[in-house]
């Protein structure tokens, strides 16, 4: 290693960014789409009718669970909201055939009846791939991504240092000159949304630091998780039926008790331990949309009279705010449109700082390969993975679309067969390059990425009936935007194809800086 | 003898991510035993501030002139912690 801090710097920089580069960048990217998660998961149910909740839901929502989970010790309630205007319920059902022994179901917001659409995970996919990946055990794999995270973190830090000129290099872009233009946007994308990326990458760290840094926990706790759970989450203790019957408490006046205490806000989930029985218990939490804080609020009511027996997170302490603000920014449920935006753009400019510090090592290497007149093998497996990690991804994930609109409606095991043909699709992006070298396998994959995205509202047109012509009439805005959004990723990613594809231009202008390595070394290939 | 400079990489990467862990999990350990808090708010600014300190160790486990030096710098505050978390631990339990 070079003696001097700032030198050590850079090559921490390098090094700590590029070896999970790949990862982060799948990471950011499926994380910034969780942003849209309820959107996602409404446009991939085009069988979804969007209504506005009726106001008397929740009593409908309890009378619907009655008929639908009459045996059940446990329910649980997601009350519809303007970005998700289903609700969406869940509850315990010992004969279920899966494992866990939960059921599912979208109920109607003013009716309560049940609503049936493809079996899709629809937008949840993304938010559990960015921190549980798939095919593997989850535990594993929020090993795996905490230690990327931690890795962007000192990248984040060691990128500070070495890269002296902040404020000057934001207002400095150079396009068409090869490694500096590639440096320069690499400066801007981090460094415009700079307070973003430290605060996700260390939330993120946070949101898994029960699992990661439990050491603090054990000790203090020595290993009674409950005691903890009680402590730290506010959980309410399980309690065991009394096994006689006695009905529940009307669900009204506890709804209009928690709007007093929450300042007129609403009830998002509602759960009821033992309906039916003596010991019922019902818990009203409140809407995450509506604070900062992920620490949830909550309510809970004996279920046969209705009497008030505890209240959780009205007066939470400095550590557990300070945690549930970090958790709250990182999901950013709290964000009204506007916000939301910019978390968006945040999170791409996020995804754009990997990518481009991936690609400007690579470039890095050929020039120097280009020197020794030899390309190694660890700069031809950076600008393979390059492709299939960066250019791949988007083309994944359209091919997770088109899936959804494709697969026949009643198809067995058809919510888990999108995400297969999503990573069957990223699995075809990782072989490409092997047969299109360079510049070619960019292009081919930006342009399929692109006409994946682009074509899918035309897609809509020939396979629902929420197309642009219906929703845009009907002042569906959520499918309406959705469909707009997918024809500006389409545009966007069929513009970076179009500019990769002119090599000519930025070689030549690159020929009259700096002798151009890059074209020399590209021309030999 | 001088050592290939990989290993002087290999041992910093060691001390960066194993010592760098270590000592982040002692200063989450001392805060949730030692903070005059209530036990959840004291278990809860332990491990929020571990984070800060694995990514400090890293950064000074690499800026430090030799590996040597990285190894000696997180061993030190780690054993003043160790020996902080036994006396809180023997302390809890008198």
């Amino acid at each position: 290693m070079k003696p001097g801090f700032r030198q050590s710097m850079a090559w921490l920089h390098t090094w700590s960014g590029l070896l999970v580069g790949w990862v982060l960048f799948a990471v950011f990217l499926t994380g910034t789409a969780a942003y849209l998660r309820p959107e996602i998961s409404l446009w991939m149910r085009p069988e979804l009718e969007v209504t506005r909740p009726g106001p008397d839901i929740a009593p409908r929502l309890m009378e619907a669970m009655a008929r639908l989970a009459p045996g059940s010790p446990n329910w649980s309630i997601g009350m519809p909201t303007a970005r998700d205007p289903v609700a969406r319920v869940f509850w315990r059902d010992p004969q279920a055939p899966n494992r866990r022994g939960f059921r599912d179901a979208a109920l109607h917001p003013a009716t309560g009846e049940v609503l049936t659409a493809r079996a899709t995970r629809g937008g949840e996919f993304f938010y559990r791939f960015h921190f549980d990946l798939h095919y593997m055990s989850p535990i594993v794999a929020r090993w795996i991504v905490s230690a990327c995270a931690m890795f962007m973190l000192v990248a984040i830090i060691s990128g500070i240092v070495t890269h002296r000129r902040i404020f000057a290099d934001f207002f400095t872009f150079r396009p068409g000159k090869g490694q500096r233009s590639w440096l320069d946007g690499h400066a801007v994308a981090a460094v415009l949304a700079l307070p973003y990326h430290l605060m996700i990458t260390y939330t993120g760290l946070v949101t898994l630091m029960f699992l990661t840094m439990p050491w603090g926990a054990q000790l203090a706790y020595k290993g009674d998780r409950a005691a903890m759970n009680a402590d730290i989450f506010g959980n309410a203790p399980v309690t065991r039926p009394a096994g006689r019957p006695a009905p529940l408490v009307g669900i009204g006046p506890l709804v209009e008790e928690a709007a007093r205490r929450w300042e007129g806000s609403s009830v998002g989930r509602i759960t009821v331990q033992n309906p039916g029985d003596a010991r019922a218990t019902i818990q009203l939490v409140r809407q995450d949309s509506e604070r900062i804080s992920f620490n949830p609020q909550s309510l809970l009511f004996d279920g046969t009279t209705g009497a008030l027996i505890s209240a959780t997170g009205e007066a939470a302490l400095p550590a557990a705010e300070t945690r549930g603000v970090m958790y709250g920014l990182h999901v950013g449920r709290f964000a009204g449109p506007l916000l939301r935006g910019l978390f968006l753009l945040s999170g791409l400019a996020g995804s754009v700082m990997v990518a481009t510090g991936c690609i400007l090592w690579a470039v890095k290497m050929r020039q120097q390969a280009a020197k020794r007149g030899r390309v190694g093998f660890g700069t031809r497996l950076v600008e393979h993975l390059n492709v299939a990690a960066i250019a791949g991804l988007p083309v994944a994930m359209g091919a997770f679309f088109w899936a959804n609109r494709l697969l026949p409606a009643q198809m067995e095991g058809r919510a888990e067969w999108e995400i297969h043909l999503f990573f069957a699709a990223w699995g075809l992006c990782l072989l490409h390059p092997l047969l299109r070298r360079g510049r070619q396998a960019w292009v081919e994959q930006l342009g399929l990425g692109a006409l994946l995205f682009g074509l899918l509202p035309l897609l809509n047109l020939l396979v629902t009936r929420r197309h642009l012509g219906i929703t845009l009439a009907e002042g569906d805005w959520i499918r309406a935007g959705f469909d707009l959004g997918l024809l500006a990723i389409g545009g966007a990613l069929g513009a970076i194809a179009w500019m990769v594809a002119r090599p000519k231009v930025a070689g030549a202008r690159a020929e009259r800086t700096a002798a151009s390595p890059l074209a020399t070394a590209e021309a030999a290939e | 003898m001088r050592l290939p400079p990989w290993t002087g990489i290999l041992s910093r990467s060691i001390a960066a991510i194993l010592g760098g862990y270590l000592l982040a999990s002692l200063v989450a350990a001392c805060c949730a035993l030692g903070l005059a808090l209530p036990r959840a708010e004291a278990v809860m600014t332990g491990a929020m501030l571990a984070f800060a300190v694995h990514a400090g160790a890293v950064i000074y486990a690499f800026a430090v002139r030799s590996a040597w030096r990285a190894w000696a710098g997180l061993a030190l505050p780690a054993a003043l912690l160790g020996g902080l978390l036994w006396l809180l631990q023997s302390g809890g339990a008198a």
